[in-house]
């Protein structure tokens, strides 16, 4: 079985879903902080006519960054890993290869067809899942196409166990299977309506409160299968790959898989408190997002614990200290979510700018940080060559740091001040501020996170002309590195 | 079967779906401690399929069935 020196992995399609991340990366969060300019600016919102405001921007911004920037590095970082940890090559079989390139191609036509139908103002109106029906369908399409690439090389492979990354690879396929066909169930209104309205829209299979709760159910998962499971499973693969360390516990890995499995797809439900879906449910969701501090711990601190005795390396190299920032900030945002799913903290927090406060400190320091980690180690090895400047990566990684920290702080405080403005009354009980009242008071705070926003767009920029860099002008490399990536 | 006592029974079957999974869950991290400390499972080793990734690297556990099926 051990006749492989001739065989070399193909990194073919890695290689095309790493440039779709470098691009959409920088399309979604150009996007994301001109709207959060548009917030502090309002005139912003007429640079472009109905193409430039904020709502019809927001959802490009939020759908970019997740189907396009992260989708994308997920699946880089898929079929990169994949292959290594099954020692088999996409290139031994021409059908699992073939099925991996025409996944990347069908995703291709589907994300352009996803922001120009967007930009146009197509919308199924659910948040997260904007896409109208001919798009939900091509997704299915894809996302099967992946699933038999997966299980694909699954059954070709020499190694017998699946490793730890593997198993929430398959988790976010299945989660997001699961979820995503649930809540895309919707009527196209032409055919049902005697040939009124435009072919591509429809409207939810669901109503009222039925349809928020299969809403949020998707909404919240898609958090769960999209942000954190194939995160985690590139955390697993590629920071002890990059260390040369073996993971802390491997038994602590698996058995909060598990606990992570059991306890996701129940918390959905904190997205509606204090609304009219019933009270047990609402609990039960709060509960549940509470336990959840247990298995997104478990996975953060079995990544810390890896770096036991090679601290240094964070010092040293520019990727460590990217992967393990990611899982200090994983650990951040898996503590702050369940405290806002407390019911009286949720009195106060919900709809203010705490949510999307916390929603940037997970995505931006734990989801994209761990995406450019990933990219970075493997442009070495897919291109063969050194990357190209490790003080540009240093310095990305200070001013991106800056930059969360300045976009969450900021919504800290701007959604607390929010949420208590909104809740005082006077002796009376009438409520003591309008709502204008809280935009003037607000107004710093927008503009912190507008500069949060740009500062981390900066980076992004430094970190596409060094990936771009490394490509085609790094030096070249004779022998594939083992762990630690080479830079100059 | 009325509104009332539908809502009861949704009550009822959470509570005990979540009950049964608690138990499946907890069932599964004391068999994974208990068969390790017995000698009958060695899980740590997996950590090893990253550092020693390369396709001519030394298989961990070689899935016979993939290797019959290319000798064929």
């Amino acid at each position: 079985m051990q006749s492989n020196a001739s065989l070399e992995y193909d990194y073919t399609v890695a290689k095309w879903f790493t440039w779709t991340a470098v691009i959409f990366g920088i399309v979604g969060m150009t996007i994301g902080v001109l709207i959060a300019s548009q917030l502090a600016f309002p005139d912003l919102n007429y640079l472009l006519g109905e193409y430039g405001t904020f709502s019809r921007l927001r959802p490009l911004h939020t759908n970019v960054v997740i189907y396009g920037f992260t989708l994308s590095g997920v699946w880089a970082s898929f079929y990169y890993s994949a292959p290594r940890v099954l020692k088999v090559s996409m290139g031994e079989s021409k059908v699992v290869n073939g099925i991996g390139k025409l996944h990347f191609f069908l995703y291709l036509i589907a994300a352009a067809s996803m922001v120009l139908s967007l930009g146009m103002g197509i919308t199924a109106n659910k948040e997260y899942a904007q896409m109208e029906w001919p798009l939900d369908i091509l997704i299915v399409v894809i996302w099967v196409l992946w699933g038999v690439a997966m299980f694909g090389l699954i059954g070709l492979r020499r190694e017998k166990t699946l490793y730890i990354s593997l198993w929430y690879y398959i988790a976010c396929f299945l989660g997001v299977a699961m979820l995503y066909l649930f809540n895309n169930m919707e009527v196209p209104t032409m055919l049902f309506s005697g040939g009124v309205g435009a072919w591509y829209h429809s409207v939810s299979m669901y109503a009222g409160t039925n349809d928020a709760l299969i809403q949020w159910w998707w909404g919240h998962n898609a958090v769960a299968f999209v942000f954190t499971v194939p995160i985690i499973a590139i955390i697993y693969y590629f920071l002890p790959k990059e260390s040369g360390q073996a993971i802390y516990s491997y038994k602590l890995s698996l058995a909060a898989f598990w606990g992570l499995m059991f306890v996701y797809l129940w918390a959905g439900a904190h997205h509606l408190i204090w609304s009219t879906v019933p009270d047990w449910m609402q609990t039960m969701g709060s509960v549940f997002s509470v336990v959840l501090i247990l298995p997104s711990w478990g996975s953060a601190i079995n990544m810390l614990l890896t770096m036991k005795g090679e601290w240094n390396q964070l010092t040293e190299n520019p990727l460590i200290k990217f992967m393990v920032l990611a899982s200090t900030f994983y650990m951040l945002s898996t503590l702050e979510g369940p405290i806002q799913a407390v019911k009286s903290v949720n009195a106060i927090a919900h709809f203010t700018d705490w949510i999307p406060g916390h929603v940037h400190d997970g995505v931006l320091g734990w989801v994209a940080f761990m995406i450019f980690a990933a990219l970075m180690h493997m442009a070495p090895r897919v291109f063969k060559r050194e990357i190209y400047s490790k003080s540009l990566l240093e310095s990305q990684f200070w001013i991106q740091t800056i930059g969360v920290v300045l976009y969450f702080t900021s919504m800290w405080i701007a959604g607390i001040t929010q949420g208590m403005m909104w809740r005082a009354v006077d002796e009376y009980g009438n409520l003591v501020y309008s709502f204008i009242d809280t935009v003037s008071v607000l107004h710093p705070y927008y503009a912190i996170r507008a500069l949060g926003g740009l500062l981390y767009l900066i980076g992004v920029f430094m970190f596409a002309w060094n990936f771009f860099k490394t490509a085609t002008a790094g030096r070249r490399l004779e022998q594939e590195p083992r762990y630690r990536s080479p830079m100059a | 079967m009325s509104l009332e006592e539908l809502q009861q029974l949704q009550v009822i079957m959470y509570t005990v779906m979540a009950g049964i999974l608690v138990v499946l869950l907890y069932s599964y991290i004391i068999y994974l401690y208990r068969s390790e400390k017995k000698g009958e499972k060695d899980f740590e080793k997996y950590s090893s399929l990253v550092l020693d990734d390369e396709l001519d690297s030394k298989l961990l556990d070689e899935n016979l069935k993939a290797s019959n099926d290319k000798k064929e």
